[in-house]
C-alpha cells in the first residue's frame, strides 16, 4: 500500500501501486506506521527531511467511498464514512508534529482527502503536464469536516483561491495552484517532480535542524490548525525549560 | 540605553550605542519607561503624534540576551521574554501610528520587536531580518509566535520566514510584503520614517481612538499580550466624543 525508503538524509513515503490510492482503513493504517517508523528511525539523528509521492496517475482520490457506501443502508453508509474522517485527522496529527521538514510530491490527482494530504506537509510541489487537485464534496453533496476547513483554511491564504477551492469545485491544475499559493513548485513529469522535491529535502536536512525544535515552531505557527486537529501545543514554561544545546 | 526625542510631532526612540542591542530585561525596561514617558506625554494634546523606533550601529537589535539568560537563576528567562512581552503590549496600546525605522540587523526577538509596530522602513544598502530561533535551537515563545502570525498572515511567506531562517534583505521584505518601505542608508530610513510619522501625525487622530482600533485589528494578538478586551462600553464612550 505505502513503502519507505531513505534517500540520504530524505525519507521517501510512496503511496504504491496504480490504483486510486483511496484513504481507507488499511492505507491509512500504513500511512500511519510508516509515520511513525520516520519518526523512530530520526529520533537520535538531528537534519531529516520527508517527501510523501505516488504512483500511477493519482496522487489519492480521497476517502475510500466505495466502501463506505456499500454498507447496507445510508446511515450505516454516513457511520463509515464518518469513520474514515476520523482515522484520518491522526495523518493531519502526525504531519503537523513530524520533527522534520515534508515535502509533499503531488504525482497525480489529489481530490478531497487526497487533497488534504497533500497540503498537510510544509511544502507542495506538484507535477505540470498533468493532473489537478480538486475538492468535489460540493458535487457530490458532502460537507466538509471542520478541521478539513481548518487545515484549507490554514494554509490557502487567498479568500478568493479558497473560495474557488470550497464553494466552486474548481478542479485547479498545478500552474493555478501556484498561482492561488497552494503548491510551491510546478515541474514538468512525476520523475521530475519527485526528484526536485528530495532535492528540497536534502537541502532542508542539510540545515541540521533540531527537528523537535522545527516541530514546535510548526505547530505554533499554525496554532489554530493543531487546535482544530486536537494537537496541544507546549506552553511556554515548556518551551523555556528545555535545554538549548546551541547558543 | 535609549533616548527619546521629539522631532516635530514624532517621537523619535533610538537604541544607543554601538553594541547588539542585546534585549535583557535594563534594555527592555529603558524602552517601557522610555514609552510611558512618550505616553503620558503625548497625552496633553490627546492626538496628534507618531512614534518612530530606531537604533544606531551595525544592528536593530539582536535578539534576547542569551548569554544573560543562560546564567543562573533559572527564573531569568522567562523575565526576560516578560519584560519583551510588557514593551510589545506597549507598542500595541500606543495611542499614536508607530513606525520602525530598521538601520541595522533584526534578529529574533528583535524582528519580533520590528513587527510590533505598525510601519516598517528599512535600509537597503546593508542589513537583515533573521528569525534564527530555528538554527541556534530556541523554541518561540507564544506571544511571540502571535506577532508572527498576525503581522506575516500569509502561510507561505511565514513558513518561509520562521521555517526556513534566510537572512532577509530590505527588498526581499518588501517584495513578500514583511515591510513597506526600503530607502538608501540608515540615516534616509531614519529620515523617511520621520517624514512618514510627521504626515500620520498630521491627521490628527485621537490617540485613544488608534490605539483602540489597532487592538480591534488584531484581536488573536492582543489576547495573546493579555491586553484588557474593551467592551461596547468603552466603545461607545469614545464614539460619544463625536
Amino acid at each position: 500500500m505505502c513503502s519507505l525508503e531513505k534517500r540520504g538524509r530524505v525519507f521517501v513515503l510512496t503511496l504504491t501501486g496504480d490504483g486510486e490510492h483511496r484513504l481507507g482503513h488499511d492505507l491509512i493504517a500504513a500511512i500511519r506506521s510508516a509515520l511513525a517508523r520516520v519518526r523512530a528511525e530520526s529520533a537520535a539523528v538531528r537534519g531529516a527531511a520527508l517527501v510523501t509521492a505516488a504512483e500511477g496517475r493519482f496522487f489519492s482520490n480521497g476517502f475510500d467511498l466505495a466502501w463506505a457506501n456499500s454498507a447496507g443502508s445510508s446511515s450505516a453508509a454516513r457511520e463509515r464514512l464518518g469513520s474514515l474522517v476520523a482515522l484520518f485527522r491522526p495523518i493531519v496529527v502526525d504531519m503537523m508534529s513530524l520533527p522534520m521538514p515534508t515535502i509533499a510530491a503531488v504525482t497525480g490527482h489529489a481530490a478531497a482527502a487526497g487533497f488534504m494530504l497533500a497540503i498537510c506537509h510544509d511544502y507542495v510541489a506538484m507535477r505540470g503536464d498533468r493532473g489537478f487537485l480538486y475538492m468535489s464534496e460540493l458535487d457530490i453533496g458532502l460537507p466538509f469536516p471542520p478541521y478539513f476547513m481548518a487545515l484549507m483554511r490554514a494554509k490557502i491564504a487567498d479568500p478568493r483561491a479558497l473560495r474557488d477551492v470550497v464553494l466552486r469545485a474548481a478542479k485547479v491544475p498545478a500552474a493555478e495552484a501556484k498561482e492561488k499559493g497552494i503548491v510551491d513548485w510546478v515541474y514538468g513529469s512525476a520523475a521530475e517532480t519527485v526528484e526536485a522535491a528530495v532535492r528540497m529535502g536534502e537541502e532542508l536536512a542539510a540545515r541540521n535542524w533540531n527537528g523537535s525544535v522545527y516541530a514546535s515552531i510548526r505547530m505554533g505557527s499554525f496554532q489554530k490548525l493543531c487546535r482544530a486537529v486536537g494537537l496541544a501545543e507546549e506552553g511556554d514554561e515548556e518551551k523555556m525549560n528545555i535545554p538549548a544545546p546551541k547558543l | 540605553m535609549c533616548t527619546v526625542e521629539k522631532r516635530g510631532r514624532v517621537y523619535l526612540l533610538t537604541l544607543t550605542g554601538d553594541g547588539e542591542h542585546r534585549l535583557n530585561p535594563t534594555l527592555l525596561d529603558a524602552i517601557h519607561s522610555a514609552l510611558a514617558r512618550i505616553r503620558s506625554d503625548s497625552a496633553r494634546t490627546g492626538g496628534g503624534s507618531a512614534l518612530v523606533t530606531t537604533a544606531e550601529g551595525k544592528y536593530f537589535s539582536n535578539g534576547f540576551d542569551l548569554a544573560w539568560a543562560k546564567s543562573s537563576p533559572a527564573d531569568r528567562p522567562r523575565i526576560m521574554t516578560s519584560a519583551l512581552q510588557h514593551v510589545v503590549a506597549d507598542l500595541m496600546t500606543l495611542p499614536m501610528p508607530t513606525i520602525a525605522a530598521v538601520t541595522g540587523h533584526a534578529s529574533a526577538a528583535g524582528f519580533a520587536l520590528v513587527l510590533s509596530h505598525d510601519y516598517v522602513v528599512m535600509r537597503g544598502d546593508r542589513g537583515f531580518l533573521y528569525m534564527s530561533e530555528l538554527d541556534i535551537e530556541i523554541r518561540i515563545v507564544g506571544y511571540v509566535m502571535a506577532v508572527f502570525r498576525s503581522k506575516i498572515a500569509d502561510p507561505r511567506v511565514r513558513r518561509d520566514v520562521l521555517l526556513r531562517a534566510p537572512k532577509i534583505t530590505a527588498a526581499e521584505a518588501a517584495r513578500r510584503g514583511i515591510i513597506e518601505q526600503v530607502v538608501g542608508g540608515a540615516a534616509e530610513a531614519v529620515e523617511t520614517a520621520v517624514r512618514m510619522g510627521e504626515e500620520l501625525a498630521g491627521k490628527n487622530w485621537n490617540g485613544e481612538v488608534y490605539a483602540s482600533i489597532r487592538k480591534a485589528a488584531f484581536p488573536e494578538l492582543s489576547r495573546a499580550l493579555e491586553l484588557a478586551e474593551e467592551g461596547d462600553e468603552e466603545a461607545k464612550k469614545l464614539a460619544s466624543k463625536l
